[in-house]
């Protein structure tokens, strides 16, 4: 049903490309097997963007992971956007595309946001049918990530996994697996980060998803973490991965740093830490 | 709950956080909405002060964050690249009240928006004017490259932006022309001197070398700007 030919992304470490980093990632990617893009960032003309991919593309496996998509919109797929992903996947190639459970726009404007949604059976025939759609249009087989969550909707009826295994096995997309985002939802929404990894289909994970977050407070001063990709990974976060590993083995693992982005020693720091994580397991 | 009763409620603070959205204890949601709107505000104000850094240098950094939580709830993105993100800025501008005195800062933002169109402009390949007699040439348009963005002012918006962005002297008053040119990849804008905008804009409609040159004006210096756009390799094409 898919084109099988873009390959995969390797069982290493990958970073989030900042254009900051293009000299040093070029002369010395380090533990960093391959890079990941968000695909808006590359839909100008022209200019220095795209001269970067071109010649990061020649050198790296590339990743590209849409952000304004809105797969979770009530509205259909915008078609011209569509296009626009088709387009890029088109002369890139990459070996992974991915996208999230989310949406971002409503009724022309674009919030900029990952908005989240009530997990319900008439939420899993709409986003069912955007992947549909969006993996007609590409061609391929994408891979959807679980959001991080601040609040709960009282319509919700299932679990996110229950969810997102429904929507794999309508559509056929795999999963990409943010463990911080894990993290992040549980101690927001009071629920144990372990079951949630002992319960996700790891079969069905192309990717994983590694970054950092900070630490505010809701009403009478829970803990509300927010996922701000901004930071270094967390202790717990590291210690759910490795968790993750053991049970499902080696995937390609992206370190997510999009805020304050350091120097390009202390992301390949990070990501060599993954490195030896993954160098533990089969 | 339908998602614009939810969006309704992200962009407008003083509205009540939606009904059917809960904390663990099953209580209204309250200040975990908020990290939506934070990161709605928060991340559209970033695009903003990354596209508009002399704006922001002139009217303050505090001032600016505020400005843009106005804008961004009246302008919402209509495209989902954020790049260039804004075009509605300059006109905003010129209609919102407290910056009324900075006549000039709708010109100094459209500017920094034909900067940010010129870097993410398609590639070309210039061409020479070898080969062509003087009087020949005369009778050719030229396509300027599609990085190319000129900005007309009443203001001198190119004195004011180096003052503010490159370390230039104070601004002196008088209208300024200033055309956006990109040779490789970084754009830069430089001064047009008299008659120079409007030889730029008649080229831009197709009017022959020739004629541009005229629509320059008595004391227009037509040496200076074709050699500032061909050391610049701004010209893309040589038409009949």
């Amino acid at each position: 049903m898919f084109d099988l030919n873009e390959g995969a992304l390797p069982n290493r470490p990958g970073v989030g490309y900042k254009p900051q980093h293009f000299a040093a990632v070029m002369a010395d990617p380090g533990a960093v097997g391959w890079l990941e893009i968000h695909a808006e960032n590359y839909m100008g003309d022209g200019g220095r963007p795209l001269a970067q991919l071109r010649a990061l593309a020649e050198r790296f496996p590339l990743s590209v992971h849409g952000v304004g998509l809105s797969i979770g919109g009530e509205a259909p797929l915008d078609e011209d956007h569509l296009a626009r992903l088709k387009a890029l996947c088109g002369w890139l190639r990459p070996a992974s595309f991915s996208e999230h459970l989310a949406w971002s726009t409503h009724d022309g404007a674009f919030l900029n946001d990952l908005l989240p949604l009530p997990y319900t059976a008439a939420t899993v025939a709409r986003v069912a049918d955007h992947i549909d759609r969006l993996q007609e249009v590409l061609g391929r087989r994408m891979l959807l990530e679980n959001p991080s969550s601040y609040l709960a909707f009282a319509e919700t009826e299932m679990g996110e996994i229950a969810f997102l295994r429904d929507v794999a096995r309508r559509t056929g997309c795999g999963l990409l697996l943010d463990v911080n985002n894990v993290h992040v939802s549980a101690v927001n929404q009071r629920m144990e980060a372990e079951a949630y990894i002992d319960g996700f289909p790891l079969d069905l994970v192309g990717e994983i998803h590694l970054g950092g977050h900070h630490e505010d407070h809701a009403e009478g001063g829970a803990r509300l973490l927010i996922d701000s990709h901004s930071a270094p990974v967390d202790g717990p976060v590291w210690t759910l991965y490795a968790r993750t590993l053991a049970r499902g083995g080696a995937k390609p693992t992206l370190i997510e740093w999009d805020d304050d982005v350091p120097a390009w020693p202390v992301l390949e720091a990070e990501a060599a830490l993954a490195a030896r994580a993954l160098e533990g397991v089969a | 709950m339908s998602q614009a009763t939810f969006v309704a409620a992200l962009l407008d603070p003083a509205l009540a956080v939606p009904e059917g959205l809960l904390d663990p204890e099953g209580q209204p949601a309250g200040r975990r909405f908020d990290v939506y709107r934070n990161n709605v505000a928060g991340g559209l104000t970033k695009a903003l002060e990354a596209g508009f850094p002399a704006v922001r240098k002139l009217v303050g950094d505090q001032f600016f964050a505020a400005m843009a939580g106005v804008f961004l709830r009246a302008h919402p993105p209509q495209s989902r690249i954020l790049m260039l993100y804004g075009s509605e800025f300059p006109a905003f501008l010129g209609a919102f009240q407290p910056v009324a005195h900075l006549g000039y800062l709708p010109d100094v933002a459209r500017l920094e928006q034909a900067v940010r169109e010129s870097y993410h402009a398609a590639d070309h390949v210039a061409v020479p004017l070898a080969g062509l007699t003087p009087e020949a040439l005369l009778e050719r348009r030229l396509r300027l490259a599609p990085s190319a963005r000129l900005v007309r002012s009443r203001w001198p918006v190119h004195a004011i932006w180096a003052a503010n962005m490159a370390g230039g002297p104070a601004p002196v008053a008088g209208g300024q022309d200033v055309l956006v040119l990109r040779r490789g990849f970084d754009p830069e804008p430089h001064l047009l001197p008299f008659g120079g905008g409007d030889f730029v804009a008649a080229l831009g409609q197709g009017q022959t070398l020739g004629a541009a040159i005229d629509a320059g004006g008595d004391g227009f210096d037509a040496g200076a700007v074709l050699g500032l756009l061909l050391g610049q390799e701004a010209i893309a094409e040589v038409m009949e």
